[in-house]
């Protein structure tokens, strides 16, 4: 039920946007995230946005994920 | 689809499962307490690739499964009120209360509609200004802010005929009863991600300072699972509990300060009764008083008959994290997903539901 889903912004109207989700579109409101942009990447959750995802942030725990990964390969 | 799949790198989960083999030395018990993550554990089969040293237990995190017997039996009267329709995310359908289902009203007639949003309740408002439209509120702060929302929308358009009935809850104080009422010895918590979306790190934090309890904050992919894992079994290995963000890619320490402004403006903090558990002082959400013309529980007086619990049902300690779901004796016999006993079968997000899926023994 506390489903969350990554969407990106692809256009603005007021306080709805048009989001895609894994290649299919849909409307979702931006009210509890009215900074969004368009090219932005949000929560969806029951058709609301509830926060944008931190890029930045995704590629460093990735980054982070792949260096532990890679110490257990070299059998640290 | 991004921000999913590079979390679901097969090489970097085997990598990873490794290193909590190694890290982890103790037999530890952890516990999730959110629906998704109940689902996401059982769907990607971690709970059976983990080191047997660690226990990971759900707790009272699927909203519907710890929905009151008391409340679904007024949520599921509302529905014989004359010219009202109502509206709900399908989870609630199936869902037994002590006399009926909503969806043995529906199939008698009445009008009960299920929706994605709040936004297509108050569509349906617009739709129908000669009815009165109740949507019925159940989830945790993830879901709370957007019923909030349809509150305010609600006054703005001028809807008359829009009103909630708000069995919604609220996460952190729940944490602490489970370790107060002292049932189960587990040693971390995996903290719910979306609702911490919503509320940050701050209200956890007396988990660590006070109980020295640590907690993570999760994700819900595999990769995202395991690190938490690890991150708990460091903290606990060190005795060095804090409550941390695994999540950071949608977590920020400081959460959605609109939503929770929202939060504060039409809601207030009230008793809330958790099936299995019992009433919790201050973890539910009542509509305030600015917004009582839309609160269904003032409108629409309800009474209902004392509850009837389900015979035979173990949900409350499956909820409290006292059994796994196959350790109830209806389970997979009496009590399936296509004819569900209790809640915990019933939601796709209740832990026997999850079980019953992906790891029927």
């Amino acid at each position: 039920m506390c489903l969350g889903i990554p969407a990106k912004v692809i256009e603005i109207n007021g306080y709805m946007a048009e989001v895609e989700i894994g290649g299919t579109r849909r409307e979702a409101s931006l009210q509890l995230v009215p900074d969004a942009k368009v090219g932005d990447f949000v929560l969806i959750h029951t058709g609301y946005a509830i926060q944008k995802i931190d890029e930045k942030e995704a590629e460093e725990t990735l980054e982070l994920l792949k260096q532990l990964g890679e110490s257990n390969g070299s059998g640290e | 689809m991004k921000f999913v799949n590079e979390f679901r790198n097969p090489k970097l989960v085997q990598a990873l499962i490794k290193k909590v083999r190694e890290y982890s030395s103790t037999p530890i018990k952890l516990m999730e307490v959110c629906g998704t993550h109940t689902v996401a554990i059982s769907k990607s089969g971690l709970r059976q690739v983990i080191p047997n040293s660690i226990t990971l237990l759900s707790g009272p995190g699927c909203p519907v499964c710890v929905t009151s017997h008391r409340d679904l039996d007024r949520a599921i009267t509302l529905a014989s009120i004359p010219n009202v329709i109502i509206t709900t995310f399908g989870d609630m359908m199936k869902v037994p209360g002590s006399f009926s289902s909503l969806s043995k009203e529906k199939a008698s007639g009445k009008d009960i509609r299920v929706v994605y949003s709040t936004l297509d309740a108050l569509k349906i408002a617009e739709e129908n200004r000669d009815k009165r439209i109740i949507f019925l509120g159940v989830g945790f702060e993830t879901s709370a802010p957007t019923v909030g929302q349809a509150i305010i929308e609600a006054r703005r358009r001028n809807l008359k005929n829009f009103f909630v009935f708000s069995a919604l809850k609220t996460m952190p104080l729940v944490l602490k009863a489970l370790i107060d009422l002292g049932e189960v010895n587990f040693q971390g918590y995996i903290l719910p991600g979306h609702v911490s979306v919503i509320i940050g790190v701050k209200p956890y934090q007396f988990l660590s300072r006070d109980y020295g309890m640590p907690g993570v904050i999760a994700g819900f992919e595999p990769l995202d699972v395991l690190q938490t894992i690890l991150m708990l079994v460091e903290m606990i290995e060190k005795g060095e509990p804090e409550i941390k963000i695994q999540y950071k890619r949608a977590v920020s320490p400081e959460g959605n300060l609109i939503a929770q402004e929202l939060l504060k403006k039409v809601f207030e903090p009230s008793d809330a009764d958790w099936r299995g558990i019992g009433v919790i002082p201050e973890t539910g959400l009542k509509i305030a008083e600015n917004y009582g013309d839309f609160d269904a529980e003032r409108i629409f007086k309800v009474e209902t008959p004392e509850p009837v619990e389900p015979k035979g049902c173990r949900c409350g300690e499956v909820l409290r994290g006292l059994i796994f779901p196959y350790q109830c004796g209806l389970f997979a016999k009496a009590c399936t997903p296509e004819s569900p006993v209790g809640p915990c079968m019933v939601s796709s997000e209740g832990a026997c539901a999850a079980y019953y899926r992906y790891n029927k023994l």
